[in-house]
């Protein structure tokens, strides 16, 4: 009885936004006469950070420091429509959605410190830090606040910008299948290090190791979470989770926490991950997505792994204990594999 | 532990900006960790009524009768909700964008098709007396024979699970039980393969398990409209629902939501919205419906199970010429979001590889199980666990190691995919190379120098003459493995124009050591080029899916 080392690895794509597209995202921007903005959308802050890309979306475009910017979301009678938080579709259609709003309110916004300023709007840059200056010439400025009172207060000028994002619905050809799925596709290569007890059929994963192509990370510290959180639950689906664990027989679900299994605390491995920034073409700032394909290469990286410690191969998810001896007994015994590296 | 590969792909981004690539502290994030934020249920109101609903024991069954005079009188109970008192009891989810028939009701009229399905809902003062009540419900049932398994569904003569779809099969075009993918020639390159593999995938359901679970709080307001605090992760999208079955303006609904604690596609099915909204209609007061944990797990909609069957041609040389596969999406009862996910699965196949031949056959097949919806990359994760496992084992067939074998016949800028659109933007060979580096995993010279950038287009840009049937026409389960015919010539599809916004690569040399694809796979004729045709009317906003996939009804 022994405990047999494996790796496997897979690599994935993902495809960002709705399938054959079809589903519009909108956004409203507009400035209090501080020159505060409020970006006021209907998308879904499920934890990922819906509020917090849009935000620094909203911020980079205007040109304005990222407190001075906050995202209202989501009341159906302020926010615009929005088709929702899912298909990886939050950070690439609202995201774009923003932008154009976010223009379109810079644009006011900076008209109306050029008319304060006695200069052309399109020599004007903004700072970031809530100043706006003639190109190359930073003495000749004025806050974002001074411009924003003028417009409210002398020029009678709205500082506010509509976006909508939307990629035409695709047909799809009935005989062939042809038609245009998304637009941008998101990467991923993983590889897991675990061991399998031949005694038991116990699977301990040890290591996850990751190169993840997300266009551009739009904010790092978010992916990371996302990237991280996404390995667990592709463990736990690899692993442990179904609520038919003898599918297509529909008895044996869990009725909690402690029926449904997860991984827990102990479980947990740590995950060494490398982030690939190719920018899509029509993504903000060129940003695809983490948002669903995280899960995805973890499933059969774990399977490959297993054969690759025991040399059996278990094509039915969750690929449980009982499943690994069962063909640990056909198969009449462990035969571990090559090992890599 | 996360690093960052600025030095790949450089070229192609501007680094120098403000806020974009900070890792930033969220706008909610002190919120959050004080447990401040308020969530849908985080709502009170003078007043609040209970929801509970009456939930099938059987997985299919005749409704006799039901009988709630019990029910009614007992202890703190307001108003007991019947079928006939939903405005409109029958829908389907994605009706809002014209895609499939109405075929799932609120509260079941004449016969349960799933364990669980609600039938009566009950308002009452409080939770405990609306449980309590629940079980005073007496209905009585004729049982009815199950179909748990999508093959089995599939059969002449099965039980009718939804009379909606009398042959347990989604309709696509009106015209076929399944959707197609139709690439080439599957069987001519099966026969110049050195080896073929095909193997069997089954992946189970999956519930979503978000720490919030669904619910709603609906209250009438003073000017003739509703407030509905969702955890919905389509706002509008549970609105349009909600306002379809109560046959409401919408304008008339005022949904608040946003700050959701978990979703992962469970909460796009509007599980509790309409009930809620009718409540507070009915009873003039605020209600809550909310899922206990149990009935989440039990009753709520999972991630349906898929099966995945996967015939591979491939060459000693490690080249995959053809790629088959058969997919069946179990949807349980009601179509939902399964019928979508169907269409994505075969817009994802073969997965991120360039095979000269591949043929898809994808079915959204009904069974009498909970209704099955969105999850997490649904479509794909299922198809992905399939495609990789059978990667593996083909690497292993063909004695060349996995990392390389994915290399290989990894998708580049420039080559033509399964669905007729050019590859772009592609970085799957990098992904490897990077994760290989990062274990110490040994790569060839060759892989180490492969790029997404080159080696792609020229040949691998084709579109071969592809054969095309007529399998599976709806109604006719006995044509559904007529063996395919060749279509001589002109297929019938509209010839490929790519999109102007998608570069097309230029013919490119084959890497050394990387002969290109589809040239020297299957006997075919030397493709032609496609026929200069001009591109297809763009669709805009208006368009609907009615007109991809079905009549609206």
């Amino acid at each position: 009885m022994a405990r047999h080392q494996g790796r496997g690895m897979a690599s994935i794509n993902y495809p960002i936004g709705m399938n054959l597209g079809g589903d519009p995202s909108q956004a409203l921007v507009h400035a209090n006469p501080d020159g505060k903005f409020t970006v006021a959308l209907s998308a879904i802050d499920l934890g990922q950070g819906m509020k917090q890309v849009s935000r620094q979306i909203a911020a980079e475009t205007l040109g304005v420091p990222i407190e001075d910017v906050y995202v209202d979301t989501a009341d159906s009678d302020t926010g615009p429509h929005d088709m929702g938080s899912f298909a990886s579709r939050g950070t690439h259609r609202v995201g774009n959605a923003v932008i154009v709003a976010a223009k379109e309110a810079r644009g006011v916004l900076l008209e109306a410190a050029a008319e304060e300023l006695e200069v052309n709007a399109d020599d004007l840059v903004t700072d970031g830090k809530g100043n706006i200056h003639v190109r190359g010439a930073a003495s000749k400025s004025i806050t974002v606040k001074a411009a924003s009172q003028a417009a409210q207060f002398k020029q009678g000028k709205t500082i506010s910008g509509r976006g909508i994002f939307l990629i035409p619905l695709s047909n799809v050809n009935p005989e062939t299948g042809e038609m245009s799925p998304v637009t941008a596709y998101a990467h991923a290569c993983l590889v897991v290090d675990l061991e399998v007890c031949d005694e038991t059929g116990d699977v301990k994963v040890n290591k996850l190791t990751s190169a993840y192509e997300l266009g551009r990370a739009l904010n790092p510290k978010m992916v990371e979470q996302q990237l991280v959180g996404g390995a667990w639950m592709g463990m736990s689906h690899a692993l442990y989770e179904t609520p038919e664990p003898y599918y297509p027989n529909p008895e044996n679900g869990g009725r909690d926490y402690n029926e449904y299994l997860m991984p827990g605390p102990g479980d947990i491995a740590p995950h060494d991950i490398a982030v690939l920034e190719r920018p899509a073409p029509d993504g903000p700032f060129g940003g695809k997505g983490p948002g669903e394909m995280c899960a995805n290469p973890v499933l059969p990286a774990v399977a490959n792994a297993i054969f690759n410690a025991v040399g059996v191969r278990i094509d039915t998810l969750p690929i449980t204990p009982e499943k690994i001896l069962r063909a640990l007994r056909a198969q009449g015994g462990a035969r571990p594999q090559a090992r890599r590296a | 532990m996360l690093e960052f590969r600025k030095d790949l792909f450089a070229d192609e981004r501007d680094d120098n900006l403000n806020v974009i690539g900070k890792g930033e502290q969220r706008q909610d994030m002190l919120g959050h960790v004080t447990g401040r934020t308020r969530f849908f249920d985080d709502h009170g109101f003078d007043g609040l009524l209970h929801l509970k609903v009456v939930r099938s024991p059987h997985h299919h069954a005749r409704i006799r009768s039901i009988d709630v005079s019990a029910a009614e009188r007992a202890p703190g109970v307001k108003r007991v909700i019947r079928a006939q008192d939903v405005p409109v009891n029958k829908n389907t989810l994605l009706s809002l964008i014209g895609f499939g028939k109405d075929d799932e009701p609120t509260l079941a009229v004449d016969k349960v098709r799933y364990k669980g399905e609600p039938i009566v809902a009950i308002i009452a003062a409080s939770d405990a007396e609306a449980m309590a009540a629940v079980k005073l419900v007496r209905v009585s049932y004729d049982p009815l024979p199950t179909v748990f398994d999508v093959q089995e569904a599939l059969k002449p003569g099965a039980v009718v699970v939804n009379e909606t779809y009398p042959g347990n099969y989604f309709e696509y075009h009106d015209k076929y039980d399944h959707q197609k993918l139709r690439f080439g020639d599957v069987e001519a390159a099966f026969r110049t393969a050195d080896h073929v593999l095909e193997e069997r995938y089954q992946m189970s359901p999956i519930e979503h398990a978000s720490t919030e679970t669904n619910g709603t709080i609906a209250a009438p307001e003073t000017n003739n409209r509703y407030v509905v605090h969702s955890c919905a992760q389509g706002l509008f999208f549970s609105l349009g629902t909600t306002a379809k079955i109560l046959a409401l303006e919408s304008n008339r609904l005022h949904f608040i939501g946003g700050t959701v604690g978990g979703g992962f596609g469970g909460k796009v099915d509007s599980l509790t919205e309409p009930l809620a909204v009718l409540g507070a209609i009915l009873t003039g007061q605020p209600v809550r419906y909310v899922l206990g944990r149990e009935e989440e797990m039990q009753f709520g909609s999972p991630r349906g199970a898929e099966r995945h069957v996967i015939k591979d041609g491939v060459m000693r040389d490690g080249r995959i010429v053809a790629r088959q596969i058969t997919s069946y999406f179990d949807a349980g009862a009601y179509t939902r979001l399964s019928s979508y996910g169907v269409v994505k699965c075969v817009a994802h196949m073969p997965g991120p590889y360039t095979i000269p031949n591949v043929r898809g056959d994808a079915y959204c097949v009904f069974t009498n199980r909970v209704p099955a919806t969105a999850m997490r990359g649904f479509g794909v994760t299922g198809l992905d666990f399939s495609i990789e496992v059978q990667m593996d084992k083909l690497a292993h067939l063909v004695g060349i190691d996995p990392m390389e074998f994915r290399i290989l016949n990894a998708y580049r800028d420039g080559d033509m995919k399964a669905h007729r659109r050019v590859a772009h933007n592609t970085a799957l060979i990098e992904c490897v190379q990077v994760a290989a580096q990062k274990v110490n995993w040994p790569l060839s010279e060759t892989a180490r120098r492969a790029s997404s950038l080159s080696g792609g287009g020229g040949p691998r840009a084709a579109i071969p003459p592809t054969v095309t049937d007529e399998s599976g026409r709806i109604g006719r389960p006995e044509t559904r493995q007529a063996p395919p015919q060749l279509t001589p010539g002109a297929a019938p599809l509209p010839a490929y124009q790519p999109a102007p916004a998608v570069p097309v690569q230029q013919p490119a040399a084959p890497l050394p050591n990387y002969p290109s694809q589809p040239a020297a796979a299957a006997p075919l004729p030397a493709p032609t080029p496609p026929v200069q045709t001009p591109p297809p009317t763009p669709q805009h906003g208006a368009a609907r899916f009615s007109s991809v996939f079905t009549r609206r009804r």
